[in-house]
């Protein structure tokens, strides 16, 4: 049924018929709407056999669905953030005992200067903390994404974050089709969790460990990290013969010309500009290159879905040997320029691919179909930069006005 | 208090057990066959109180749940000594997560145990004083709050003993620690208001709370017993003298929680939705001198220019003994 | 290392107590080891009872009162008797006065002699003979004890005694209402009932007849001749000694002592005399002691208790004259040593009998002629270890050989003195009584003790006391006796309280079930303390680690 809903609806539905046993959180812009939603449908009952915990923090959200996913419970979050960042200990705890928790990420810029407004600067502060990030593309994809994780996440006790842009995904209206809970029931197996805590079988969870030991158990589970493409591809796979849409993978293959995306596209050619980016800023370029295709200007988009762990080997392949590839960032190392960037860059180390980095949009900067264009212009006319800041305004910020806080004598 | 009035049979309430006490009569930790809940193998220093304690309340607690409770663990020693990989002293299932969120952890288990309609199992959450009192104070008190079905259970050794003996806000005044040393013109841990969990979680009006000491076994057990009997959120505040932290004989750490308690300084007390319902009375009182003197935290009260502090701390006593008619009388 | 060799993790856990791995005792550099001590109150006891073990059994209510009479009589077959007249030694050592107030365990020792006696107990009665026969001289305490402890090493006994009735100053030298008759004579019975043949009226009087007779010859004929001094006296005077009226009233004959009675002496004999001439009908009764108070040899209840009756006490006097009821009392004062000498100041006191009680002497004309059998201060030398006298194969034990003159001592030394002579019998050499550690008071822990008050033996009012030879103590009914016992505090020896098992923060103590005590492991003892320091009865010692 297709229906009109708002992105943070679409996703509190959705989670809400991935039957969680427990969901816990705390209010943040831009995730606001999700939580309201899932604990309006756990006091109607739509949301059955849930506890929904209103916690003081985003530390205790974050610590109750470590409980809640010890104890035997699928186990759902939402954060933004600050909040994210606050979580942040208990978010690498999560992962480092595999409690496969799903925590949607409504990516929002971090402080300070304090703002609100959608940069991936949260997630990607957070993207060594052990879990999966699934990046959205668009509603359609945050919502469909979720079902993909939880299924993803429990098969290989990894915790995974859906990471969808806040306010512009979140707060959005699209027309979209939902899974609905009788498809969800037949697409995801029950939760059987790895680790739990029983009474009948009782184990000590949350040990500590020695130098001895540390180092062994950080490598088995880099292990199973590296189990993880396949499984979010093999789920994604499934998704799409079970619904029959596109949703997570790993790199995302966009048709050349329509700029659709399409599983079939061919890889790039050497002599292609590819524009690499995650998130909803893949929703513009798919506007605003097929203009330049137009205009003659060999231009390739590729998307990531998958962040963590980084395709490396599916980005490859789409790229195909491109000379010029384009990262658009939304987030920033400071003296070094996009985050994604560098992990794209080590993807591509010992190839021809030169790799530039358009930092954009952050703190909710708008990101201009124009701009973009032009980016990828220059980037062709071999005139970009390796860092660029999109949209920089010369004279940096406002100064305020002199003595305008002067108190009165 | 509850606790069961056993008659004088030698010893009366006060040991462990005793050979001639019927079976219903014997505290848990009298049995042969106790859960021993946590077990020996453990690396808590010698004569931890912590470590003490800990096996009395998860037995109690063991026993009153019928075998069916999950525990949670903040990070502190006695995490630490207990799960160093792979081994673990705990048999009941036992999670530790980080420092300041056991109160979190737990409220998640029993939520997940309550969607799973498995409210028959119970859950336990357990941590130092730094992990309560200090970092973990807004988890413990929205699982107040919100009053989950959750036992908290906090081991008060009164400072951050794992990490080298650093102060907490629970360290008393003018205690030495590494980073409140005895030097200067006010030795010690400054002389503030402190911040007593027990009012803290009382000002909650939770359904329980109680505080106890491992000087005194079957109240000790009594309270758990009474904490399991009641559903929603609990709070156990239990002193327990640590040898390394304090600077005491390890075979002292009974005597010194003894000590704690006949002389007024630690009330042990029990309170139900916000009021307080009863005192242990002080039966044989003692000078907080008795308290103070064997720990070497407080040796600089008793050189000269320790006057003072001594008589701040005699006027402590006597404030909790009125305040709580610690001697009897009105209450 | 780079390989795919391990299956890939999702977080460590482990099993439960899989801890049990790791051995922390050899962190230990004290380890507790578990001691039995003896108690003040045993090691007090001249009759060598194990009073902690009888009142352990005490305390378990009915059904450990006979198995706590048969570990009391294992020692002293006279329970009853010692219940009532034993100055009880181990009660003014016992640890419990630092607690509250000492065990009153002679009331406990009365109350199983008398259910004993009520209820019929049998002593043992030896299986076999060892073919040996013994003879005793005399029937007091000493004798009885010896008898009593020969024949159930075996041996025929054969009690002689001079008196018509057995018991010597049991029967004698104390007051029936401090001994009633029935109870001494059930309690000689019933050691005659396990083969004991006692002949009255048979005085011993041709040592080496004896001799030829019986393989060994313990002689305890006791001291009952009234100690003599010379007081100027006309012919007028009414003097008599003090065991005389004792006696006299023991066997019926009271004799007649008028309104005003002096006694002479400061001892326990002094006193039975002084409360006895109450009984008999004096209204006045005058202690004459030459001493202080502190200084006086009776035993401080019996002179609380002949006060209590309205005997009075006149300290530092002596008796300087008797004419007619007129005495001539001289004051004395104390040397820079304690010694009294006479002050040759004067007074009078009108006195109907003068009493003496300045002692008594043991009767050795059986030994008239015996060299080998040295005789020193009036009383048998004998070795002290063996009892043995400078005769091979004649003993003597109670008051007729040096050491305390108390009834309680002539139970333990007729005890030793079977001993002795079993050893001997058998060509042994008696062992060496052995040196005991006390459990003293600072090792215990008395937090534990829950404040309880002696359960006072109601005593009848002084008045009546006066008005007739009832016995003056009534005795405790069982479950006063039973609370009673519950007040030792088994000094130096565990009594399964779980203090050690309950408090080891190492969960490395070992419950071995009821009786069996506790084991410590030491694969994880860490030898911290706490459980020495926890142990109520001291029955724990941490003695330093050897490795």
């Amino acid at each position: 049924m297709r229906e009109v809903l708002e992105g943070s609806q679409a996703v509190a539905r959705t989670v809400a018929r991935c039957r969680p046993g427990v969901v816990c959180a705390y209010p943040i812009s831009p995730q606001t709407h999700i939580v309201e939603a899932l604990s309006a449908m756990a006091r109607t009952g739509e949301l059955e056999g849930c506890e929904y915990v209103n916690v003081e923090s985003e530390f205790s959200a974050m610590s109750v669905s470590i409980g809640a996913s010890a104890a035997g419970s699928r186990a759902y979050t939402a954060t933004a953030s600050q909040g994210l960042l606050y979580m942040a200990e208990a978010v690498f705890n999560a992962a480092g005992m595999g409690l496969p928790i799903v925590m949607t990420v409504a990516n929002r810029a971090i402080g300070a200067p304090i703002n609100i407004w959608n940069d991936h600067s949260d997630a990607m502060a957070l993207r060594d903390a052990g879990w999966l990030q699934l990046y959205a593309a668009d509603n359609q994809e945050a919502a469909d994404l979720h079902v993909i994780a939880f299924a993803a996440a429990e098969e290989l006790g990894i915790p995974a974050m859906v990471c969808m842009d806040g306010f512009v995904l979140t707060h959005a209206t699209d027309v979209l089709e939902l899974a609905t809970a009788a498809e969800i029931d037949a697409f995801l197996p029950p939760y059987a969790p790895a680790q739990v805590l029983d009474i009948d079988h009782p184990t000590t969870i949350g040990t500590m460990a020695g130098p001895e030991s540390f180092t062994e158990t950080k490598y088995l589970q880099h292990l199973r990290f590296l189990d993880a493409a396949g499984v979010i591809e093999a789920w994604s796979e499934r998704f799409r013969e079970a619904f029959g849409r596109e949703a997570g993978g790993l790199a995302v293959r966009y048709a050349p010309d329509t700029l659709d995306r399409d599983r079939e596209a061919p890889p790039a050619d050497a002599g292609d500009v590819v524009v690499v980016a995650m998130g909803s800023v893949l929703g513009t370029l798919q506007a605003a290159l097929p203009a330049l295709r137009r205009e003659g200007v060999p231009v390739r988009l590729v998307g990531l879905s998958s962040f963590r762990p980084f395709p490396a080997t599916a980005l490859r392949e789409a790229l195909g040997g491109a000379r010029d590839v384009v990262v658009i960032d939304r987030a920033l190392e400071l003296g070094s320029g996009g985050v994604l960037t560098g992990d794209v860059g080590r993807a591509l180390a010992g190839t021809r691919s030169r790799v530039r980095s358009v930092v954009a949009g952050l703190g909710g900067r708008p990101i201009l179909e124009a701009s973009l264009q032009d980016v990828v212009r220059r980037a062709h006319a071999g005139e970009l930069e390796p860092l660029e800041f999109l949209d920089l305004k010369e004279g940096g910020v406002p100064v305020p006005h002199h003595g305008a806080t002067e108190v009165h004598r | 208090m509850t606790t069961v009035h056993i008659p004088f049979l030698q010893t009366g309430s006060l040991a462990v057990g005793g050979r001639l006490l019927s079976e219903d009569e014997r505290s848990v930790q009298s049995h042969t066959d106790r859960p021993s809940s946590l077990t020996k193998g453990h690396r808590a220093c010698q004569g931890c109180a912590e470590a003490l304690a800990a096996r009395w309340v998860m037995d109690t607690a063991v026993e009153a749940s019928g075998g069916r409770l999950i525990v949670a663990n903040a990070t502190g020693c006695l995490e630490v000594f207990s799960t160093l990989y792979p081994e673990s002293a705990w048999k009941p299932p036992w999670i530790h997560s980080v420092f300041a969120n056991a109160a979190a952890v737990a409220t998640g288990i029993a939520s997940s145990l309550h969607a799973q309609g498995k409210d028959d199992i119970r859950v336990l959450a357990q941590g130092g004083d730094g992990g309560t009192v200090d970092i973990g104070l807004a988890a413990v008190s929205g699982m107040f709050e919100r009053n989950d079905d959750v036992l908290y259970v906090c081991y008060d050794n009164q400072g951050y003993m794992n990490t080298g003996v650093q102060r907490s806000s629970a360290t008393p005044a003018a205690a030495r620690t590494a980073t409140t040393p005895a030097v200067g013109r006010a030795p010690g841990q400054a002389w503030g208001q402190g911040k007593s969990m027990v009012k803290i979680a009382m000002a909650h009006e939770i359904p329980y709370v109680a505080s106890a000491t491992p000087a005194d076994l079957r109240d000790l057990e009594a309270k758990v017993r009474t904490a399991m009997s009641i559903h929603g959120a609990r709070y156990l505040h239990v002193l327990v003298p640590c040898p390394v932290g304090w600077g005491s004989e390890s075979r002292l750490s009974i005597a010194l929680a003894r000590a704690a308690v006949q002389s007024g300084i630690f009330p042990v007390v029990e309170a139900r939705a916000g009021e307080l319902t009863d005192v242990q009375r002080i039966r044989e009182r003692v000078d907080v001198t008795e308290y103070l003197e064997p720990q070497a935290r407080f040796a600089h009260l008793f050189k000269p220019g320790g006057e003072d502090a001594l008589a701040r701390w005699r006027a402590v006593a006597e404030a909790n003994i009125r305040r709580y008619h610690l001697l009897g009388g009105e209450s | 290392m780079n390989g795919h060799d391990a299956p890939p993790t999702v977080g460590l856990s482990t099993g439960p107590a899989t801890s049990l791995a790791y051995h922390t005792g050899t962190w230990r550099t004290e380890r507790p080891v578990y001691v039995d001590l003896a108690p003040p109150c045993s090691l007090g006891c001249p009759s060598g009872e194990d009073i902690r073990g009888w009142l352990g059994s005490v305390q378990e209510g009915e059904p450990g009162l006979e198995k706590a009479w048969r570990r009391l009589v294992a020692a002293n077959p006279l329970p009853a008797v010692m219940g009532r007249i034993c100055y009880h030694p181990c009660q003014t050592a016992c640890n419990r006065a630092e607690v509250d107030e000492e065990v009153g365990i002679n009331a406990v020792e009365r109350f199983l002699g008398d259910t004993a006696i009520e209820r019929g107990w049998a002593l043992p009665v030896p299986a076999a003979s060892s073919g040996r026969r013994v003879l005793v001289v005399g029937s007091g305490p000493a004798g009885l004890s010896a008898a009593y402890h020969l024949h159930q090493r075996g041996h025929e006994v054969v009690i002689r005694e001079a008196a018509a009735e057995p018991g010597g100053m049991l029967r004698y030298g104390i007051p029936a209402y401090r001994l009633p008759r029935d109870v001494l004579a059930a309690e000689i019975r019933r050691i005659e009932d396990t083969g004991v043949r006692i002949e009255c009226g048979a005085p011993v009087t041709d040592l080496r007849a004896a001799e030829a007779e019986f393989h060994a010859v313990v002689l305890t004929m006791g001291a009952g001749v009234a100690h003599h001094v010379d007081i100027p006296a006309g012919a007028a005077s009414h003097m008599v000694d003090a065991i005389d009226v004792l006696r006299d009233v023991a066997e019926g004959n009271a004799p007649l002592v008028g309104r005003r009675v002096a006694v002479y002496g400061g001892g326990n004999t002094a006193m039975d005399a002084a409360r006895t001439a109450r009984r008999l009908g004096a209204s006045d009764a005058v202690v004459v002691y030459r001493r202080t108070r502190e200084q006086m040899p009776a035993h401080p209840t019996e002179l609380e208790e002949a006060v209590g009756e309205g005997v009075r006490v006149q300290w530092l006097s002596t008796i300087a004259a008797v004419e007619g009821p007129h005495l001539t009392i001289e004051r004395m004062e104390l040397d820079e040593e304690g010694r009294p000498h006479g002050t040759g100041e004067f007074e009078e006191l009108d006195a109907d009998t003068v009493m003496l009680a300045v002692g008594q002497d043991a009767d050795l004309t059986l030994l008239e002629g015996a060299a080998d059998i040295s005789v020193e201060g009036g009383v048998v030398q004998v070795d002290p270890a063996t009892l043995m006298t400078g005769r091979e194969g004649v003993f003597a034990a109670g008051d007729v050989s040096p050491g305390s003159r108390t009834a309680t001592y002539a139970i333990g030394r007729g005890a030793r003195a079977a001993a002795a002579v079993d050893a001997y019998l058998a060509s042994r050499v008696l062992p060496a009584e052995p040196v005991e550690r006390e459990a003293t008071a600072s090792r215990l822990n008395s937090w534990y003790y829950s404040d309880a008050p002696k359960q006072h033996r109601s005593a009848l009012e002084a008045a009546r006391r006066v008005t007739g030879f009832e016995e003056v103590l009534s005795g405790l009914d069982t479950e006063h006796a039973v609370f009673e016992a519950r007040r030792c505090m088994s000094c130096g020896s565990c009594f399964e309280c779980d203090n050690c098992f309950g408090m080891c923060p190492d969960d490395a103590i070992t419950k071995l079930g009821p009786g069996m005590r506790y084991e410590i492991d030491y694969d994880y003892c860490k030898g911290c303390g706490i459980c020495a320091a926890e142990c109520p009865c001291g029955a724990i010692d941490m003695i330093p680690e050897v490795r």
